[in-house]
């Protein structure tokens, strides 16, 4: 067997600050879920340990706090964590629950993947983040709360004072990141550990709270140990890393010879996985005549929210506006954004499940030269007719299947409410189907638990293609799934799409997912298009600030080139801080103009 | 500011829910046909008692019982004047007691402050029972804490609440020397309120509390630990945790506030079901409670007894889910700040 170990290089003399050696960790009876792995981090480093779900990663780095599940077992290891000058080694593991508690949160500091349920919803911000200085200092009351308030500025907060007395369900997601941020940062720690800490957020998001952990980490010299699926966050952070596997080490050493040269096979497979924006734009025959399968034009939605109370005005919120764009016919449209930038709402409306405002077109035509249907008024017969021909493939395979329902019934299910075949013609098509997925007939009996997450979505989009549509709606089809399984959905989808010939409306907060399936991209921010073209002019000569900001947000695999925080910065602000060509407040928005053919761009020129 | 909007808000629409819930009664209960004094009409009809007739009829005009059904409902409730002027809930007179043949007001007074003396005792017991329970048993879940709490609560849960009253009163009187049935020693009836007499009904209290309180406490005990362990599975558990917080300590601060709130909300709907879950117990208990009453008024279709007992009942049902909508906007921000978010 060939050791893929360099081990961490590390100068003589230095001690690490954490270390952990040959820690093996188990449920019940069964086999180790972690077994015999080692890392160690020093001061003033970052770590990074990388792995898929059920690599064992989150709980290598959470049986550094003893914060593990109940039925896990530490089977066997150490953890050894030093002070700053590598002295006074302790022994985590035999430490007394008492002393443990005084190096949570004090010593060793934790943030967690989802910052909208890691703060409690019940108390402020400033409450729960001055608690870590009222267990572990002895400061007043007052000296506590300065120190916070200290704290929230150098995270971010323009205004650290409303923060403080903010709950957590009034700050974005983002902003609560920050705070947790602020919480494990107060006490001064020695090691600071981030558990997929900007998984659950946007790229510009993302980019932003890495520079921060960065900065700070720069600031006060703590180590990191950065729990990460993401190379391409793992090259913008870490000094070190080890790459875990079913609860093994795969590889470990520095980043630059993990990422610049890989060894062992996992690794390189997870270098290949990981999603890029190609390096030169691919070359694309130039077409006059375009042949719309579905035609969004005026597009517009608002919502009216009912006020708190009966006497509260009701609040407008305008979801889409004017969206004008088309899918052709055996092409891919991409619709990008963030969270709420009205993205979902056109895929929605693009299958009829949502009404747009009066005056919008929405056309769909079903061979080249048939008449086109206007989802906006349909009648019961029309809709039904129209269902056959577009599908939705979702975000979540774990809870869009029915746990209750056979694979065979939960595919049979759309022929059934066409009255389409009989029951055996219905069992053939799904056996066909399964297999043009990648699955096969025999798992039509399972149940959906028996899958994993990648297995599930190819059911979801074996459930899409039953009815034999042409036009399929994917709605973050790939962004609950790990990246290598992600990499297969994708070539599956584009398979597929060539196969039936087949078009896609696929929306995404991912450009690098996006770069490698769309013939043209639309980027969508608060509602409006602000950058519209095919990808090769989309990526390669971006004019819109905020799709600067995205491209130069998206984390690549390679040391050599990190993010540019200050392009993200400028283009995922606020409308209203662009630069003048591109600003905007509310409603009025500069037009969309074309600047070369076919890429257009939100700015007056 | 905003909290006391609220409450003026949610005052007034339980003032409406009122009418509304007097309309329901008074339907429901002059559904069946005939009432009280039609009824003993035609029987002293068949026993050949005139006197009685008219005495009987003179009550029906007396009570507008000879108008439509929709008359009698406005002159009952106070919205319209009867053969005396206004004289209906809304001024305060609530009729007359056919089958004890006094007036409601009368006979249900005492009965009324015991009603909400026994349930308010229960429900504290029911608090101070479940809470620690409840959280013990969450907090020690699997073991062997959990198991004999769990086992006790069904224990509660599944004997009849009159059986366990005997039980106690035997056990009680005989190793405790405490008091067998009703509220207060013979001798205190009817007196004015004495410390003695308090002490004496304190420790008449004691059983019927325990009796009951114990099935609701084991319900609400079982559901506070479904409430609590269901948050302890969440994220901020563990943020609290790795903070460095002792296990007490961060159970009662996050998990237990936000466990709460199912808890706050049940106030509503426990006190309704008390009262008429606990007729048994006080009919077996000899308590003079308003149960008992209501029991024999509807039997009898004694119409304005069991019309006023069954208001008592739901204002106590609407007075209950105000206090927990207030406490709910108290205890729990996002009620409060709803309308902040987006």
């Amino acid at each position: 067997m060939v050791d893929y170990n360099e081990g961490v290089a590390r100068e003589p003399g230095v001690t690490a600050l954490l270390t952990v050696e040959n820690l093996s960790i188990g449920f019940g009876g069964d086999a180790p879920v972690v077994e015999d792995v080692s890392f160690a981090v020093e001061a003033g480093k970052t770590l990074a340990l990388v792995g898929e779900s059920g690599s064992g990663k989150t709980l290598s780095c959470r049986s550094a706090l003893r914060i593990l599940p109940a039925a896990a077992q530490v089977r066997s290891g150490s953890i050894v964590l030093c002070d700053r000058e590598g002295q006074n080694p302790v022994d985590l593991m035999s430490l007394s629950e008492k002393k443990m508690q005084d190096i949570r949160g004090n010593r060793v500091s934790m943030i967690f993947q989802e910052p909208m349920r890691s703060l409690s919803p019940l108390h402020r911000i400033g409450n729960q983040v001055s608690e870590v200085l009222k267990l572990h200092r002895d400061f007043n009351a007052a000296e506590r709360q300065k120190r916070v308030l200290a704290m929230f500025e150098r995270v971010g907060f323009v205004d650290p004072a409303r923060v403080y007395e903010s709950y957590p369900f009034e700050l974005s997601g983002g902003m609560r990141q920050r705070a947790m941020i602020a919480m494990a940062m107060v006490g001064r720690p020695d090691i600071l550990i981030a558990d997929e800490p900007t998984t659950a957020l946007d790229v510009t998001t993302q980019a932003q709270v890495l520079g921060l952990i960065k900065d700070l980490q720069a600031e006060y010299g703590m180590a990191v140990v950065l729990v990460t699926h993401d190379l391409g966050v793992v090259a913008n952070m870490a000094d070190d890393v080890v790459v875990m596997n079913r609860g093994r080490v795969m590889e470990s050493g520095s980043a630059e010879l993990i990422l610049g040269d890989p060894k062992h096979p996992y690794t390189k497979d997870l270098m290949a996985a990981a999603p890029e924006i190609p390096a030169t734009p691919a070359d694309r025959p130039d077409e006059a005549d375009r042949d719309y399968i579905l035609e969004m034009r005026d597009v517009n939605k608002t919502y009216i929210l009912k006020g708190s109370a009966p006497w509260k005005p009701k609040t407008v919120v305008n979801a889409v506006r004017g969206v004008d764009f088309g899918v052709e016919r055996g092409k891919t449209l991409a619709v990008v954004g963030e969270s709420g930038s009205g993205k979902t709402t056109c895929a929605r409306m693009a299958l009829g499940a949502e009404r747009a405002d009066a005056g919008a077109s929405i056309l769909f035509r079903e061979t080249a030269d048939s008449d086109p249907v206007n989802l906006q008024d349909l009648d019961r017969d029309a809709r039904l007719k129209f269902q056959r021909k577009a599908q939705m493939v979702f975000q979540d395979p774990y809870s869009t299947l029915n746990p209750r329902m056979r694979v065979k019934d939960a595919l049979c299910e759309p022929l059934e409410i066409h009255g389409i075949g009989s029951a055996s013609d219905r069992i053939d098509r799904a056996v066909e189907i399964l297999k043009w997925v990648g699955l096969n007939e025999n798992m039509l009996t399972r149940y959906p638990h028996a899958f994993s997450g990648g297995q599930r979505q190819r059911l979801s989009i074996a459930r899409a293609l039953m009815l034999n549509p042409i036009l399929l709606v994917c709605d973050e089809p790939t962004s609950a799934l790990d990246v290598s399984v992600q990499e297969q959905v994708l070539q599956l989808l584009e398979d597929i799409r060539d196969r039936l010939n087949l078009s896609y409306l696929f929306i995404s907060h991912d450009l690098a997912v996006v770069a490698r399936i769309a013939d043209e991209v639309a980027v969508m921010r608060s509602g409006l298009v602000v950058e519209q073209g095919p990808p090769e002019q989309l990526f390669y000569n971006p004019k819109h600030p905020y799709t600067k900001a995205l491209i130069a947000a998206q984390p690549e695999p390679e040391i050599s080139r990190p993010i540019d925080l200050k392009i993200v910065a400028q283009g995922a602000g606020e409308p209203s801080s662009w630069p003048a060509e591109f600003r905007f407040i509310g409603a009025d928005a500069p037009p969309l103009t074309e600047t070369d053919p076919g890429h257009k761009v939100r700015a007056h020129v | 500011m905003a909290l006391l909007r609220f409450a003026v808000f949610r005052f007034l629409t339980m003032l409406a829910t009122l009418v509304v819930v007097s309309v329901l009664v008074f339907l429901i209960i002059t559904l069946p046909p005939g009432d009280y004094l039609s009824n003993q009409i035609n029987e002293l009809r068949a026993t050949g008692q005139s006197a009685g007739i008219a005495k009987a009829e003179f009550l029906r005009a007396e009570y507008s019982l000879d108008q439509p059904l929709w008359k009698q409902y406005l002159i009952w409730a106070g919205f319209m004047p009867g053969p005396h002027g206004f004289a209906g809930l809304l001024q305060g007179e609530f009729g007359w007691s056919f089958e004890f043949d006094k007036p409601v007001a009368d006979l249900v007074g005492g009965a009324l402050w015991m009603t909400v003396l026994v349930n308010l005792a229960a429900v504290l017991f029911i608090y101070a029972v479940a809470l620690p329970l409840g959280i013990l048993a969450a907090a020690k879940s699997k073991t062997w804490v959990d198991y004999t709490s769990a086992f006790v609560g069904y224990l509660g849960l599944a004997t009849p609440n009159f059986l366990l009253a005997l039980i106690l009163f035997y056990y009680g009187n005989r190793y405790l020397n405490l008091p067998i049935g009703g509220l207060m020693d013979p001798q205190y009836e009817g007196q004015p309120m004495s410390f003695d007499k308090m002490k004496s009904v304190l420790i008449h209290l004691i059983i019927p509390t325990f009796v009951i309180g114990t099935s609701g406490a084991a319900a609400m005990m079982q559901r506070l630990r479904a409430n609590l362990l269901d948050e302890l599975g969440k994220p901020y558990v563990e943020t609290a945790r790795a903070k460095g917080m002792s296990e007490p300590r961060m159970l009662t601060k996050y998990p237990l506030r936000v466990a709460f709130n199912p808890f706050v909300a049940d106030i509503g709907t426990l006190l309704p079901s008390l009262v008429s879950g606990s007729v048994l117990v006080s009919v077996v208990l000899g308590l003079q409670t308003i149960g008992p009453l209501l029991l024999s008024a509807l039997k009898s279709q004694d119409l304005f007894l069991s019309a006023f007992v069954l208001m008592f009942v739901a204002l106590l049902t609407l007075i209950g889910t105000l206090i927990s909508d207030l406490l709910l906007a108290l205890l729990d921000p996002r009620i409060r700040f709803g309308g902040r978010e987006r």
